[in-house]
């Protein structure tokens, strides 16, 4: 049995997947970016490969993706996140699709035909709004964990409105909010459908809508407003978060990644 | 990172810093000679003020130094404090900020900065930007601020047009005469357009030889082998320099020499350039194996109508003829003809944050235009000098994945 690495080193989070010549995912790993873009892929694939029980000699070919892409040392080609979270979400919607993927610095809008190639793409202009930066802020603002954010979106009866682009401006918003004595999960909702509408605006969908990225792996109501919203509905692949390092796998295994770009 | 493969020098490099260390050399002593400095819009009536003994001098040259050497980030905030907005053209910030902080890249080329202008000459063709960045100047030095107000958004270049502008040109003569102290010579300003209609001929051959595949030269060594063509057109100098690097980009072509190595795709750049980062993106093209092989930017200094047999219409029609002042569907049939001219794979637009009427991806035409050529687009959010406006993350991976769509094709 063969076997393929793929690295998502992301703005937030580095996600790493192993698969085997099936393209079955063997084991993944999950951990913060943080300052070392090779440590946190080094560590990913230990951790990977020592719950799959695989010596890195067993890997036959490794691909790095996503904003830390060229600090992987030990990969044998890099691919941007486009083209991998366009890859992994085609092997599991094989048709026409619009990937929107929500990351947590950037957002970004993928076309594929229905053989998977790629006929255009759109990524968030240089702002927060839309990516999971922005409900980072809003978290923050109104002195919420992170995973508590979906669960009240989902229970909220109705919701603000916010209407800045801004990220800052909007947590403005959520000030007055709270001054105003507006619930907290109606705000937080507000919150949601303020990425929801920064997506809405990048580009039109074409086929399919298929929803990946960590934003949305640790939401799932996000997407249930962006069908609303889109008025379609809202595939999510498994693994919604991992889908960018299991393209990065797919590629790997599917060419010889030197072939096509540099590598350092 | 491997240091990758190195952008191909010019031999006529050496002549082209020659002839602009020359003007700027003949700028910083004008006035002890006792020659008048005219400053000039790019796209302004350079050829009359040349006639007219002017040394002429064009700020925008002088922002895009200021890009290019990253010194706007300094100078940007200060024109802002003064009432400039951030969201106006970011030359007129930069150069106004050079002014008040007494900054300029020109100081490396031992002049004090840029020469004092004893009246500034706009023609509002590009941008209404021009006119207020020179009334700023005309109001700090008490000098006239005279101009052009060419329509916007032509479509065809209808005679009425022409003679508009013919006569608003004509209309400029009495009082730069005023300043220059002399005369127009109606056989000199013959002799300056005649130059200037030379210098265009041999800037367009230039360009062209990129539609060789391989292409011998990309946008971004247009971007400073093009600045003879702004500041000395109407010079004897500019047409001898643009003849030695036609030269030699002639014996590129017939060598079969590649500005990029192993040429793998053709990309046409539409909007300004991001003059704070030529060299990481002409890095990062070159690493693609990508040549972006012609601009709507490098192009807008042709102007074919010039004619020294009829100067002032023929100036008027040239200079209404440019790419900035034309509607959208001039602009689109435009854009056309410059993919199928040079073989474009896909087109490059760049959303200049401060300069709307140099971005052409606001109104549907990457959209259009993809849709009737079928070929790719990709948009990268910038500026020509702010780089508060620029994410160089983002657009390191918006080009890398715009080439990696190319690829799949």
């Amino acid at each position: 049995m063969q076997y393929f690495c793929g690295i998502d080193i992301g703005a937030s989070a580095a996600k790493l997947v192993v698969v085997d010549e099936n393209r079955k995912t063997i084991a993944k790993a999950l951990r913060k970016s943080g300052v070392d873009y090779a440590e946190a892929a080094a560590r990913c694939r230990d951790e990977a490969l020592s719950a799959a029980g695989l010596a890195p000699g067993q890997v036959k070919a490794s691909l790095a993706t996503g904003y830390g892409r060229d600090n992987v040392p030990w990969v044998d080609g890099r691919m941007t996140e486009i083209a991998c979270h366009g890859k992994g979400a085609h092997f599991h919607f094989p048709q026409r699709i619009t990937v929107i993927d929500i990351g947590a610095q950037d957002s970004k809008l993928i076309h594929l035909d229905p053989a998977g190639r790629r006929t255009g793409f759109k990524m968030n202009r240089k702002c927060a709004a839309g990516t999971g930066a922005f409900l980072e802020e809003i978290a923050y603002r109104l002195d919420l964990p992170l995973s508590d954010l979906n669960g009240l979106a989902e229970r909220a009866a109705g919701e603000v409105t916010l209407g800045s682009f801004c990220t800052v401006f909007a947590a403005t918003e959520i000030l007055e909010k709270i001054r105003a004595g507006v619930r907290v999960e109606e705000m937080v909702k507000g919150a949601f459908r303020s990425v929801v509408k920064r997506i809405l605006e990048m580009d039109v969908i074409e086929g399919a809508m298929v929803v990946t990225g960590g934003v949305v792996a640790h939401n799932p109501f996000l997407g249930t407003l962006i069908a609303e919203s889109f008025g379609t509905q809202a595939l999510v692949p498994p693994e919604a978060q991992y889908v960018g390092a299991f393209g990065a796998a797919l590629f790997a295994m599917e060419k010889d990644p030197t072939g096509d770009r540099p590598c350092s | 990172m491997s240091s990758g493969p190195e952008r191909k020098e010019f031999e006529a490099a050496g002549k082209m810093k020659e002839v602009m260390g020359s003007y700027f050399r003949e700028l910083a002593e004008g006035p002890k000679q006792g020659r008048k400095t005219a400053w000039c819009t790019s796209v302004g009536p350079a050829e009359l003020l040349q006639a007219l003994g002017f040394n002429v001098y064009f700020p925008e040259n002088h922002g895009a130094m200021l890009g290019a050497t990253r010194m706007a980030g300094d100078l940007i905030p200060l024109a802002n404090a003064r009432g400039f907005s951030p969201d106006i053209c970011s030359y007129l910030t930069s150069d106004v900020g050079s002014y008040l902080k007494g900054e300029s890249p020109l100081q490396k080329m031992k002049m004090a900065g840029p020469p004092k202008a004893d009246v500034l000459v706009f023609n509002t063709n590009q941008c209404r930007d021009v006119k207020d960045w020179f009334q700023w100047y005309a109001r700090e030095w008490h000098v006239p601020c005279l101009g052009i107000h060419t329509p916007r958004s032509i479509g065809e270049v209808a005679p009425s047009i022409v003679d508009d502008v013919a006569r608003q040109t004509e209309a400029l003569v009495e009082p730069l005469e005023g300043v220059a102290g002399r005369k127009l010579d109606p056989g000199k300003l013959e002799e300056v357009v005649d130059l200037s209609k030379q210098c265009t001929e041999l800037w367009k051959a230039v360009l062209q030889t990129a539609a060789n595949v391989p292409s011998p030269v990309t946008f971004f060594d247009g971007t400073t082998l093009m600045g003879p063509a702004v500041v000395l057109r109407g010079r004897q100098e500019a047409v001898d320099y643009y003849r030695v690097l036609l030269d030699e980009l002639k014996r590129r072509v017939a060598a079969g020499v590649a500005a990029v190595e192993g040429e793998r795709f053709r990309v046409y750049w539409e909007g300004m350039p991001i003059w704070g980062k030529l060299r990481p993106l002409a890095e990062q093209f070159l690493a693609l194996g990508t040549c972006v092989v012609a601009s709507t930017y490098c192009n807008s200094w042709i102007f074919e109508d010039l004619d020294p047999a009829d100067p002032f219409r023929s100036m008027a029609r040239a200079y209404s003829s440019i790419f900035i002042c034309r509607s959208e569907d001039r602009k689109q049939q435009y854009i056309e003809e410059m993919v199928q001219t040079y073989q474009i794979d896909g087109i490059l637009y760049h959303d200049s944050k401060t300069c709307p009427n140099n971005s052409n991806s606001r109104y549907g035409m990457p959209q259009r235009l993809e849709q009737k050529l079928k070929k790719p687009f990709v948009i990268v959010h910038g500026d020509l000098n702010d780089l508060r406006l620029y994410s160089e993350e983002q657009t390191r991976t918006n080009i890398e994945a715009f080439i990696e769509q190319l690829a799949e094709r």
